[in-house]
């Protein structure tokens, strides 16, 4: 492999792991309450259609778009969204008691009809399908904050990306801080760990679990955006390539055991193994879809060894998929 | 008006100073069952309480109502004189009170101070240090011994309790209750309890001691109220009690039930059980070298503080618990004389051998019914394999539900109707209805008449009576003294996973049998053959 | 004085468990909701498109009812999320948690899909009913490996079937490129297109009647095979509590293994009919998201088989009239998605007032077991 396209290799890699980076800190959060909640690939899509809605009629009405308004725009509305979805799950697992894991699979089905149908009309508005552009906000989100330092071969691994790239690492940084330093991230994890212990020492379960899910899909609603703005250079695909990406945020929790700052070279490691058929030669087309195998394999590996090696620190929360209720001791 | 009764209460005694709580007139009901019945007791600053009873008498749930779990039905609590009420934990701890429950409330993942100082609302991040400083202060303070670093689910039992404790003082408790805080302790770890809590009652500080021990209530506490049935029995100084007398007060005067007692007919050895040692799912020895003989044609009652080993007993012998090496239970054949082990079979294999053992679990829903079937579908869990290739049969067990309904009164809206919608008492019939149908050969049943009423509890020792006349050998694990009293023909008494003796159910006393249960014996006794 | 302050401090609203509730009461709270949920949907449909509710209504019962052709794709659309819905009965009953259908049916449709290709020369009956074998012991393999490391190891197995849908996906894409037809189209075209080597047979004219008549053989076997036979009886005792199970004499891991064979099985038998009996190709869209929706669909008919067929009626109904909305009013079919998941999200909230109560604050104290 030449130096060059080890280069791109590495870029690839790392745009693709920033879209899953996203889903798999917030799906953290959510976890660590005690929430599974399977409707990320739907959440994911409802974060990054809203953005993508919101700026394109910014940009079509406004006869000079401000492109900070542009980028504030899009990371409120793509939040609010993605928080929206997680706030029905909330609402019917937390609130109604439904069963989580039905509950997060009807959000992926809901999340992918509006976000489609909205893409969809969306393409129909601006002439055909991939004829949607919002340049102004694209060129905001493709804005290298160190453009300037990526000549040279490292610049060009490290710092050769759009800023959301960067501020996945810091979210992914704070989320690790917040979970393992602070009071309200170890109440939260009592929470998912143990409800009734966490209850008896005076916190208020439902409202960490809301939050932390609400938060949490924001956050995956992040990675629908950059895959929306940076990733495909805002438009819209109907391709269902965000769903698989949302089930590799998925499987890329498990892979990290439940820490974030781990998904910064997970997410990566993630990027390489689906982007490296593209860079061995004599592959035929068939053979390279087994490389595209790789992370959920390896994720598979992982949950395998520890439910084996059965270390606590690295399995899931203890009551994660359960809902609570007080009255049943 | 409650000012009247407190002034009253605390009338001569010059206490009002010194007494740190005061709960007046108490009443909790749970549904139907009565848990205390204007209950009134005072704890006073400095000193050691403990609170003693039977198991159900209502000691926990009164406590549960000074640390914010449940809230009274009637009556009210004074803390420093002042009426409060306490609503949730958290009020509780506002007031110093503090609660160290017999199922430890910790998060297994987190260290000791992560759990020390889960949901408290002090200012900043967390300083896992400058916690580690307070803690070793408490520590130190008070003689304990904690790491602040190590993991819960790397802690002993007794470690875990004195997290527990130290989470409390940390909290600012001034008023202790701990739950029956040596029923998971070795008697080394009991004696440095002891210290500590003799350490903070030189500090000023109030303890309540929840428990059933004579011999540890006599040993440290200054004063004993003893509550019977949920009501309020008495308070007496520890100085002026012995242990007969606190006997007498716990258990009160016999009470004669009338119930039937055939003499056993040609009693021959049925179930021998050798040196039975086993571990359970918490990793504690539940059973520590257990022998004895259970006999056809008589009813063995097993008596004990409960989780003294009796589940783990009944579930050795029916091949649900995995015994530790020695251990023997050799079953004989009534009609041959063969003997069989028991010894690491199956419940499948057991009864494959040709051995009818009935079992009503203590767990009726969790363990013994299956709680969204109906009737008929439950009359065939143990003998549904045996009828029929494929499909199941139900005509027998139809029709052995139909008998089970009519001749044990069973009140159900039909044989459909899933058994968990059922009352207790009834649930109790379908379990011990089809148990006895197998007809065994050996019938076990663990607390068989909890939480039924008087009629219901009749038929249920009837039954057993009947079984016993045909030639089984019954073991029958109850909490109720007077019914083992009047019930059974030998009264085997398990204390802490061993045996300590074995009272013969006419001449012994419910004095005897209520020692043998709380006063551990040096080493506990081995069954003298009869 | 005691009594009035308690009151003042229970809470307004409390929630408890249900001990029971009439069948037609619960009925009645299902159907009250679906309805609520259609008349939201109405709304919805009118403010984001203008159109008249009732219009898009009847538009949707004529795409499904509309002619003989179009009852039949009903059908046959019924009977493949039906077919993956029993698949998952006997798995959920035993409350183990098979997200992986959507990858066993894709195992199950590879093995017919290769048999197909490579045996295209055998008589037909005989190659069908090898397909029909091997689908199934594609699908039950794929569904055996998560179980084997549940039961030996406790391994969560939502996550674990969940990443061998991925797998299966890849698999699948695998196969696709090396299948190619015509070089070039990354598809693998329509299979035997000559010799219909390896389709289902037309009955009575119908391509999809043998589906049809498959699947609703399959669901009276089913039914009967959770109700009536003995393995059906331990599945119910498991799945409610292991504790009950081993007191029972029951064999936990066997039957936690031999129901996955079964699951896994049918799902692998979906996989089948997708593929043999209706698309005669393969595709990584060949579960297309339905292995998803019918863990929805058992889970609310509460594994009964025929409880099933109604929901899976009420699911298939929406997506195809919505698929009928989309071509009659020039809006795109993903509007199905939605109502779908707008009426699943009021079934799912629904469930809670059947099983709790609310109790609002009254003079009598509070009562809990």
């Amino acid at each position: 492999m030449t130096l060059s396209s080890f280069i791109s290799l590495f870029q690839a890699a790392i745009v693709f792991g920033t879209v899953i980076m996203f889903g798999s800190i917030g799906e953290t959060l959510t976890e660590k309450s005690g929430n599974l909640n399977l409707g990320v690939p739907g959440v994911m899509y409802l974060g990054g259609i809203a953005g993508l809605v919101s700026v394109f009629f910014y940009e079509k009405y406004t006869p000079e778009p401000n492109q900070l308004i542009c980028v504030i725009l899009a990371l409120a509305s793509s939040f609010a969204a993605a928080a929206l979805g997680g706030l029905i799950y909330s609402f019917l697992t937390i609130t109604l008691r439904a069963n989580q894991n039905v509950t997060g699979l009807t959000l992926t089905i809901f999340g992918t009809g509006v976000a489609n149908f909205l893409g969809g009309s969306l393409n129909k508005l601006a002439g055909g399908v991939g004829q949607i552009s919002v340049p102004y906000t694209s060129d905001a989100f493709k804005f290298q904050i160190f453009g300037s330092l990526s000549s040279s071969s490292f610049g060009k691994l490290f710092l050769s990306y759009g800023w959301m790239v960067y501020l996945a690492i810091i979210i992914a940084v704070v989320m690790q801080i917040f979970l393992s330093k602070t009071r309200k991230g170890l109440n939260l994890r009592a929470v998912g760990e143990n409800p009734a212990t966490a209850d008896a020492a005076g916190i208020n379960v439902t409202k960490y679990k809301y939050s932390a899910t609400c938060i949490g899909c924001g956050i995956v609603g992040f990675g629908g955006l950059f895959y929306v703005m940076d990733y495909i250079g805002g438009t819209w695909a109907n391709d269902g390539s965000i769903e698989s990406l949302g089930w590799l945020a998925v499987a890329l929790v498990i892979f990290t055991t439940w820490k974030s700052a781990n998904s910064i070279w997970g997410a990566y490691l993630f990027g390489l193994l689906y982007w490296m058929f593209y860079y061995i030669e004599g592959l035929t087309r068939s053979s390279q879809e087994i490389f595209k195998m790789l992370p959920y394999v390896v994720t598979i590996l992982v949950l395998i060894i520890i439910s084996f090696r059965k270390k606590k620190e690295n399995q899931g929360p203890q009551s994660l998929g359960l809902s609570y209720f007080r009255e049943e001791r | 008006m409650f000012a009247d009764v407190y002034n009253k209460t605390t009338e001569g005694t010059d206490l009002g100073e010194k007494i740190a709580v005061s709960m007046r007139n108490i009443t909790k009901t749970f549904g139907s069952v009565v848990a205390n019945k204007d209950v009134s007791i005072d704890i006073r600053h400095g000193e050691i309480l403990s609170l003693l009873g039977e198991n159900g008498s209502g000691k926990t749930t009164l406590m549960n109502m000074l640390s914010g779990i449940y809230y009274p039905d009637s009556g009210s609590i004074f803390v420093d004189g002042k009426e409060v009420s306490i609503k949730s934990p958290k009020d509780a701890y506002n007031l110093g009170i503090g609660m160290i429950h017999q199922h430890f409330k910790l998060v297994d993942v987190f260290t000791a101070a992560e759990n020390i100082v889960l949901g408290l609302k002090e200012k900043g991040s967390i300083n896992i240090k400058r916690i580690a400083e307070k803690v070793n202060e408490i520590c130190s303070k008070y003689g304990f011994e904690i790491d602040p670093y190590e993991k819960v689910y790397n802690m002993s039992v007794s470690q875990k309790q004195t997290l527990e404790i130290i989470k409390v003082l940390y909290r600012g408790a001034n008023i202790l209750i701990l739950d029956e805080p040596t029923a998971v302790l070795t008697p080394q770890e009991t004696e440095k309890l002891f210290d500590v809590i003799r350490s903070m009652r030189k500090d000023g500080k109030s303890i309540i001691i929840i428990t059933h021990k004579l011999h540890e209530v006599l040993r440290v506490s200054d004063r004993v109220t003893v509550l019977r049935k949920g009501e309020y029995v008495g308070t007496v100084d520890t100085k002026d009690a012995t242990e007969l007398s606190l006997t007498e007060m716990m258990v009160g005067k016999k009470i004669s039930l009338d119930i039937e007692r055939p003499e056993p007919d040609d009693p021959k050895p049925r179930i021998k059980v050798d040196n039975l040692s086993c571990i359970n799912s918490a990793g504690i020895k539940a059973l520590d070298n257990i022998s004895f003989t259970a006999y056809s044609g008589e009813i063995l009652g097993i008596a004990g503080i409960s989780g003294c080993g009796q589940k783990e007993l009944l579930e050795s012998i029916a091949g649900l618990q995995k015994t530790l090496p020695g251990s023997s239970i050799v079953y004989t054949e009534p009609e041959t004389g063969e003997e069989k082990q028991l010894i690491g079979k199956t419940p499948k294999q057991i009864s494959s051998l040709g051995i009818s053992l009935s079992f009503v679990p203590e767990d009726r829903l969790g363990m013994g019914l299956v709680g969204s079937m109906g009737m008929t579908d439950n009359m065939m869990l143990k003998s549904y394999k045996n009828e029929g290739f494929f499909f199941t049969q139900r005509k027998k067990p139809r029709a052995l539900a139909e008998k089970v309904k009519d001749e044990l009164e069973v009140v159900t809206p039909s044989l459909q109707t899933p058994v968990r919608r059922l009352s207790g008492g009834n649930v109790q019939k379908v379990l011990v209805g089809r148990e006895i149908s197998s007809s065994p050969t050996v019938l076990m049943t663990a607390y068989a008449v909890r939480g039924l009423d008087i009629n219901t509890s009749y038929t249920i020792y009837h039954l057993l009576n009947e079984q016993k006349k045909k030639g089984v050998a019954v073991i029958y694990v109850g909490e109720d003294l007077d019914v083992l009293l009047e019930l059974c023909d030998r009264i085997l008494v398990l204390c802490e996973g061993k045996l300590n003796g074995i009272a013969e159910g006419r001449k012994t006393t419910k004095e005897e049998v209520g020692l043998l249960m709380t006063n551990l014996q040096n080493g506990g006794d081995t069954d003298e053959q009869k | 004085m005691s009594k009035n302050k308690s009151s003042v401090k229970e809470p307004l609203l409390r929630i408890a468990k249900r001990d029971s509730i009439e069948a037609y009461k619960a009925w009645g709270i299902r159907a009250a909701v679906l309805i609520a949920a259609l008349i939201i949907c109405g709304f919805i449909i009118f403010f984001i498109t203008d159109l008249n509710p009732f219009k898009v209504y009847i538009s949707m019962f004529k795409g499904n009812f509309g002619t003989t052709r179009r009852i039949w794709q009903l059908l046959r659309d019924m009977a493949m999320l039906l077919c993956i819905g029993l698949g998952l009965a006997p798995a959920f009953k035993m409350r183990f948690w098979n997200i992986g259908a959507e990858g066993q049916i894709l195992a199950g449709g590879l093995a017919t899909a290769a048999c197909m290709i490579y045996l295209n020369s055998l008589p037909n009956y005989l190659l069908l009913i090898i397909m029909f074998v091997t689908s199934i012991i594609a699908g039950a393999l794929w569904g055996l490996i998560p179980t084997i490391f549940k039961a030996k190891f406790n391994t969560n197995e939502t996550l674990f079937t969940l990443m061998m849908n991925y797998v299966a996906i890849q698999l699948t894409s695998y196969f696709v490129a090396l299948w190619e037809n015509p070089y070039g189209s990354n598809t693998v075209g329509i299979i035997n297109p000559a010799t219909k080597a390896g389709w289902l047979p037309s009955v009575f004219g119908q391509q999809s009647f043998l589906n049809v008549a498959i699947v609703l053989l399959l669901t009276v076997i089913m039914y009967f095979y959770l109700k009536y036979s003995k393995q059906g009886y331990e599945i119910s005792v498991v799945g409610e509590s292991e504790n009950t199970a081993r007191y029972a004499g029951i064999n936990v891991k066997k039957v936690i293994i031999r129901t996955m064979l079964i699951s896994g099985a049918v799902c692998g038998l979906a996989g089948f009919l997708a593929v043999s009996g209706a698309s005669h190709t393969i595709s990584t869209s060949t579960a297309g998201g339905k292995g998803f929706t019918a863990i929805i669909v058992t889970w609310l008919a509460k594994f009964n088989p025929v409880v099933m067929i109604l929901i899976t009626f009420i699911i298939t109904f929406l997506d195809r009239g919505a698929v009928q909305i989309a071509s009659d009013f020039n809006l795109n079919e993903y509007v199905s998605n939605i109502i779908t998941g707008i009426i699943l999200f009021f079934i799912l909230g629904s469930e809670f007032f059947i099983n709790y109560k609310i109790i609002f604050r009254s003079k009598k104290q509070e009562v809990i077991k």
